[in-house]
């Protein structure tokens, strides 16, 4: 009997339309690493195909039919994943250690991610998995050019598998780069007959995760230098990438007020946040994973990636301006200056504050 | 705070996560506790100076947030500190206005 994880992770699959979502899942679920996988697939049409289509029906295969999992369907996700949380502890289900949701092509993938985050059951039993976006090698850059959508799901994915690469007669060089200026510390991947395997795109392990330099909160953070974007020219859709590298310590209050002040007045634009910070007073570097509206708690990582104590945060924004963002990243988080200069205003409030 | 209604669903907020003396504890080592809420009042009162508020410690359990005029709002966290200060001011808080980012600056450097 498989052991039931404490939190069952929630895998994603997404990518546009036609972009290949519904062959990579059928051929991972012949992979004897999934057999303990719940699926859940999620269809925009009236029609449910996809389950046919994946050949597996059977108690863990659930389907979402009433709309897109983004907007439509989010009360079902949830009443759907507590269903199956349900049965499982009462055994009417084969145990399960993982959940896939493929979802429809047109989803924003984000608020199914919030749906497990906020919903009070969910969060106690499920935690956010990888997010896996199929890009396909033909109309890829069409897509990226075309529809907002297929931006966000490159932009938001852990893990990008490049698709119809044998349709194709060019390596996908080109759009490879492009999805590297739109995500850069998402792994690429090209799929063939063979691969890539499951474990490679959902494992999750401490284990694997140490092995690839890579925080539990899913940072990959190499080679920064090489992550800077030309604006305008070489983008045709606002969605830009950048990374903020500074030495200097930084005050994580005064980051978590700037943060949540950003988010709050721009959070459907920034679209991720990654970054291993050098706290003040902390040892050992935290890593932050933020996408969109929200973020995850914080991870403490064992050692520096890099031997080298600088915080490096990755910004995957939706139109807004990088040297400004940077500008007031500086001015608010850096430890420094916050503990040096109190304002007036925080001394006074010191007479109002009562004691228990 | 919940990210998709608002405020109900009383979620621990991510800023109250990192390993800190005080941060973690709820009945014991009172002292480090207060001094942890104190600097999160004071860091959010270098930012909320801007719109002519500020922010104080309420019984070591929730913030009050306040205008000048008076006018306030008790919160739980720093989650919930954005949108009741744009609702209190009537102003948006923007981190990237550039007045704003001037005077941030302003405060670091004198």
């Amino acid at each position: 009997m498989t052991d039931i994880p404490a939190f069952t992770p929630v895998h994603l699959l997404t990518g546009f339309l036609g972009s290949g979502k519904t062959t990579l899942l059928k051929r991972l679920l012949t992979d004897p690493a999934l057999s303990d996988t719940a699926v859940l697939i999620n269809e925009f049409g009236e029609v449910g195909l996809d389950h046919h289509l994946v050949e597996r029906i059977d108690d863990t295969m659930v389907l979402l039919q009433s709309g897109c999992v983004c907007c439509t369907v989010r009360g079902e996700l949830a009443d759907a994943l507590r269903e199956l949380h349900s049965k499982r502890e009462r055994g009417l289900v084969p145990p399960f250690a993982r959940v896939i949701i493929e979802s429809t092509g047109l989803a924003d993938p984000f608020p199914v991610l919030s749906t497990l985050k906020s919903d009070p059951v969910l969060r106690h039993h499920f935690r956010v998995g990888s997010v896996v976006t199929t890009v396909d090698a033909v109309n890829g850059q069409l897509q990226l050019d075309t529809y907002m959508e297929s931006n966000r799901q490159a932009a938001i994915a852990d893990r990008i598998v490049i698709t119809k690469t044998d349709l194709c007669d060019v390596a996908p060089d080109t759009l490879i780069t492009r999805l590297r200026q739109l995500n850069p510390d998402a792994i690429c991947h090209i799929a063939t007959p063979h691969g890539p395997d499951a474990e490679t795109l959902f494992a999750d392990g401490a284990v694997h995760r140490s092995a690839q330099l890579q925080s539990a909160s899913g940072f990959y953070c190499d080679a920064p230098a090489a992550l800077q974007t030309a604006d305008g020219a070489v983008h045709r859709s606002a969605i830009s990438s950048f990374v903020i590298v500074v030495d200097e310590q930084i005050d994580w209050t005064g980051f978590g007020v700037w943060l949540t002040m950003l988010l709050n007045r721009h959070g459907d634009r920034v679209l991720r946040v990654k970054g291993i910070l050098n706290l003040s007073g902390e040892e050992r570097p935290v890593a932050v994973h933020g996408v969109q509206h929200l973020v995850h708690p914080p991870v403490h990582m064992d050692a520096w990636p890099f031997n080298e104590r600088a915080s490096r945060i990755v910004f995957i924004v939706d139109g807004l301006d990088a040297n400004l963002l940077k500008r007031s990243f500086n001015a608010f988080a850096l430890a420094g200056k916050v503990e040096a200069h109190p304002q007036p205003e925080a001394a006074a409030q010191a007479r109002n504050a009562q004691s228990p | 705070m919940c990210s998709l209604c608002g405020v109900i669903g009383g979620n621990e907020h991510w800023t109250d996560a990192v390993a800190r003396p005080g941060v973690f504890t709820r009945n014991v080592e009172r002292i480090d506790r207060r001094r942890e809420r104190a600097r999160r009042v004071s860091a959010a009162n270098r930012a909320l100076a801007a719109f002519g508020m500020s922010l104080s410690d309420w019984q070591g359990a929730s913030f009050v947030l306040a205008t000048r005029t008076g006018k306030s709002e008790v919160i739980e966290d720093l989650g919930h500190l954005w949108p009741a200060a744009e609702r209190l001011s009537g102003r948006l808080c923007d981190p990237l206005d550039p007045v704003l980012i001037a005077r941030m600056e302003e405060g670091r450097d004198d």
